[in-house]
């Protein structure tokens, strides 16, 4: 391998637009197609292998154990009594080092440490080591602590003293422009609703999980993380060593949804227990514990306030969100982030505040902000139209913003509209019945109903390694995850379109800190940054590959593992001595203010809801979706349909419920916090609008992970309004909040 | 304990409280079976034991010593795909891959019962019931998927059941 030599590691800050796109000029022809997971045959066989599944020797089995009060003090655990069954090797505890929370993901410091305090129910505070599994689990059961009670806060109620001033979280807590209160005063027609939704939870079907392995004062950790590069930061400032000496390793991990960004406490609890033991020690959490002292999305109450003419034109929006968190903590569940730039109207005002709870972190869940945020948003404006007797459609078209309604900026790119109107036609959205509450099959209410999506881009610093080797072959490495977004498969893509290199020449290194950093899979980022960096990698190595072959750049054509320029063709291992390689970093710059970036799309959804029990059926959803170019159709509508069926979740299940006198999650587990099953699914439908963003990134992609929920939620909540004429304001909506409204039978 | 996993033969010293699913991951190395919840409430550790598909963390593995115990790994390679694992990949089945070793085992049996006649909670006819779209979500439903790639899934086993491509069944619409 030829070193590194100047120039050829290449850094592209995005200040300026990107007009032109290598990947839209280039002839291997994979780009955007809808390929198969290359890492598809591992995941159907069992072959793929998960962060607790590495059989390292001598490796020991730890069962964490959480607090059984809500709010309180450790007074003392009784080592000696677990110690005394068989197989257990020792109780480990560290009040100082071990976590109380997870991190928040993409920060660089620990997380709040220390875990003599016990602020909500199930915090971790001790990790039971025994030789088997089964022993470890029977002693962490019966550890015996003792505590000291204290008095918590352990129900949400908007009466209790809120923050009034959060640093900013994505957007600044509270921004207003105009006066909303004179807007509604002036408005001839009105809403003034407030809308709520619960405590919610990722549910990755892998639990957090961490095999922890020290050589000397080095570790390394295999965890299921999102972020591993940011990961690998959080974990060394918990353990006070240098970030050089943690390696995290994540080649596959079972979902996220956000649920994983930053380590959680089984992390640092495995690799104290690992140090002092001088062995690895596995520790995989409970199903329970994932729901207990991972991460929450916050309930929220929001406010919803519509100001407008009898024409329809909005002159005035207010989205005033409360939500909740640890005292300790700021993050706030952003939910009016997309209200600063959907519709316009001169007079807003979006906030954001917090009540304190003694419930456990909340921080991000697929969508942060948008998933709730665009419940309250999309429902309040399908209450605008009733009340103002105009299609939802064509209210939005009225309130359509040329420029961003509180930046003095252009849009990137826009496609709201296009995607409101090929949904309707595809959906036929003409069939709905205008007055709710008039169609019935049988005892079958029926109903249609709209809401628009909107998700804002981010692009986050993040870098990848190319490499051709003499036989042609090429190797991507990075710290990049695939947390089943399609990573491996979409970023191979963006290799062999760049490099004329047919897929299965490409070998793809993902998830390992040793490689390149990179920000991860999160905030629907991780395939326009990977891609990106990779993007940058590859055309430095053109560039070589031009001058060994002694054609200009321009004139060099690449495929299928040749070069082609000047009326001659060569195999590109040819051009390579001993093998080339490059790193590509990109960087988010002054696009991302001078543009307001976001994808958007329309969700379409008809229920019928049964007038005797109240049961809700989706029978059909349609989303319509432009995020700039697909990388690939396949992975991109699965993720699509996940978002959706997400959205089908928030709107009538997902219910995360305390406990009001400690905290603790009621439903803490599968069978009582319910997710959508297959039979909750139904058809559905996904459409993609071409796009290309130029101010994104130079692969003109954005973000598609968590477009999908933006608003899906709403459809189906509008759907049910339509079908009923029953407005229900407390998600999710639930046969119980309908039965009483419910006509007669 | 002696165990037949896959058509081989396995010796294991392991704890009277193991659960087939740990004995798999733990004591036998077949990762491929996983553990989402080691409560019977997701779907994930789905294995098959006399053909039959079971939650492999409900179980004890002392139970079934005289048994055949089919995993993921069992059905196929990814150089030998299993026609149902070969339909996951090209139906994009999954996303993060967690679930799927389970779905995958979930829908061999499921497919196996369904041929044997066992009716569903959606069978009209408790006697003959047709292999519908609502058959398939209705009978994976013991198997959740967090990515929700269920349509994906739906497709895949339809396509390995041989039946042709149709619209999902509309839900509620009894009438």
């Amino acid at each position: 391998m030829l070193g590194l030599d100047k120039g050829d590691h290449v850094t592209l800050t995005m200040d300026e637009a990107h007009p032109v796109s290598l990947l839209d000029t280039g002839v291997q022809g994979v780009i955007g197609k809808p390929l198969s997971r290359v890492d598809g045959p591992d995941k159907v066989s069992g072959a793929a292998t998960y962060a607790a599944e590495y059989a390292l020797d001598d490796l020991a089995y730890g069962v964490l154990v959480g607090a059984a009060i809500g709010k309180g003090r450790v007074v003392s655990i009784d080592a000696a009594a677990a110690k005394a069954m068989p197989g257990v090797i020792d109780v480990v505890t560290d009040f100082d080092t071990f976590i109380r929370v997870s991190q928040q993901g993409g920060e660089t410091e620990a997380p709040t440490q220390g875990v003599r305090d016990i602020e909500y129910f199930g915090e971790i505070i001790a990790i039971v080591v025994a030789e088997t599994f089964e022993a470890a689990r029977d002693a962490a059961e019966r550890l015996p602590v003792e505590y000291e009670r204290g008095d918590g806060v352990f129900a949400f109620s908007m009466d209790d003293a809120r923050d009034g001033d959060l640093p900013t979280n994505i957007v600044p807590a509270r921004t207003e422009q105009g006066d909303i209160d004179q807007a509604m005063r002036d408005a001839a027609v009105s809403v003034d609703v407030t809308y709520t939704t619960p405590s919610q939870n990722s549910a990755a079907m892998e639990p957090h999980a961490s095999i922890a392995t020290w050589e000397g004062d080095s570790l390394t950790l295999y965890g299921a993380y999102q972020m591993p590069t940011s990961d690998a930061q959080q974990l060394a400032e918990s353990l006070g060593i240098a970030a050089d000496k943690v390696r995290i390793i994540a080649h596959f991990i079972g979902g996220g949804f956000g649920s994983k960004l930053g380590i959680a406490p089984e992390s640092v609890a495995a690799a104290v227990a690992a140090k002092r033991l001088g062995r690895p020690v596995k520790a995989v959490m409970m199903r329970q514990q994932v729901f207990d002292a991972t991460v929450r999305r916050s309930n929220t109450s929001q406010r919803m306030r519509l100001a407008a003419r009898a024409d329809g034109t909005l002159i005035g929006i207010g989205h005033e969100t409360t939500a909740s968190n640890l005292s300790t903590e700021d993050f706030f569940e952003p939910a009016g982030i997309s209200t600063h730039f959907l519709y316009a109207g001169d007079n807003r005002l979006v906030s954001h505040d917090l009540v304190r709870l003694n419930w456990l972190l909340s921080g991000s869940m697929r969508a942060p902000g948008e998933a709730v945020g665009l419940l309250g948003l999309e429902c309040a404006v399908d209450e605008l139209a009733m009340a103002l007797d105009i299609d939802p459609i064509e209210l939005r078209r009225i309130n359509e913003p040329a420029r961003d309604p509180e930046k003095d900026v252009d849009f990137s790119s826009r496609a709201l509209m296009p995607a409101l109107d090929t949904g309707a036609k595809r959906f036929g959205w003409e069939q709905r019945p205008v007055r709710p509450g008039t169609r019935r099959e049988g005892e079958w209410l029926i109903g249609m109903g709209v809401a628009a999506a909107a998700r804002a881009n981010m692009l986050m610093e993040t870098s990848a390694k190319v490499a051709i080797h003499p036989d042609g072959s090429v190797t991507v490495s990075s710290a990049m995850t695939d947390i089943g977004t399609g990573s491996y498969t979409i970023l191979t893509q963006v290799a062999a379109e760049m490099l004329g290199v047919p897929m299965d020449r490409i070998t793809m290194e993902l998830g390992d800190t040793n490689d390149v950093p990179a920000a991860g899979s999160g905030g629907s980022w991780g395939a326009c940054s990977s891609g990106s960096a990779i993007y940058l990698a590859c055309e430095a190595l053109r560039g070589k590959l031009a001058r060994a072959m002694d054609v200009a750049e321009a004139a060099l054509t690449l495929k299928d593992g040749r070069a082609i320029g000047d009326n001659r063709s060569t195999p590109i291992g040819d051009l390579v001595g001993d093998g080339i390689e490059a790193i590509g970093t990109i960087k988010p710059g002054e696009q991302e203010e001078l543009f307001t970036q976001a994808s958007y799309g329309a969700h379409f959804a008809e229920v019928a809801v049964n007038r005797v029990t109240g049961e809700t059926r989706v029978r059909r959803m349609l989303g319509v979706f432009a995020a700039g170019r697909i990388l690939n159709e396949k992975t991109a509508r699965s993720q699509c349909l996940g978002g959706m069926t997400f959205g089908i979740g928030a709107a009538l299940t997902e219910d995360l419920i305390h406990d009001t006198r400690t905290g603790k999650l009621v439903n803490r587990d599968l069978a009582e916090y319910h997710v959508p099953v297959n039979a909750d699914v139904p058809q559905l439908e996904v459409v993609f609008l071409p796009e290309r963003d130029i101010h994104a990134n130079p692969i003109h992609a954005k973000g598609i992970g968590e477009l999908g929920i933006c608003g899906a939620g709403a459809a189906i909540a509008n759907a049910i309004y339509n079908a009923t004429a029953i407005r229900v304001r407390g998600f999710p909506i639930t046969l119980d909040k309908l039965i009483a409204a419910l006509p007669a039978v | 304990m002696k165990f037949t996993i896959n058509g081989r033969s396995y010796e294991a010293e392991a704890d009277i409280r193991t659960s087939v699913l740990d004995l798999l991951r733990e004591h036998v190395g077949l990762t491929g079976s996983k553990k989402g919840c080691d409560h019977g409430q997701c779907g994930a550790c789905t294995v098959l034991i006399n053909g039959r598909r079971v939650n492999s963390c409900l179980t004890l593995a002392v139970m079934h010593q005289d048994d055949e115990i089919t995993t993921i790994e069992g059905l196929g390679t990814p150089d030998d795909l299993h026609p149902l694992q070969a339909a996951f990949v090209a139906h994009d089945g999954y996303q993060c891959g967690y679930c799927t070793p389970g779905q995958i085992c979930s829908a061999v049996g499921m497919l196996d019962e369904a041929k044997k006649g066992w009716p569903s909670h959606v069978s009209a006819d408790l006697e003959h019931s047709d292999l519908s779209d609502a058959e398939i979500s209705e009978r994976m439903s013991g198997n959740i998927c967090r990515c929700a790639a269920y349509p994906n899934i739906v497709d895949a086993i339809r396509e390995v059941a041989g039946r042709a491509p149709a619209g999902r069944d509309v839900a509620g619409a009894d009438a």
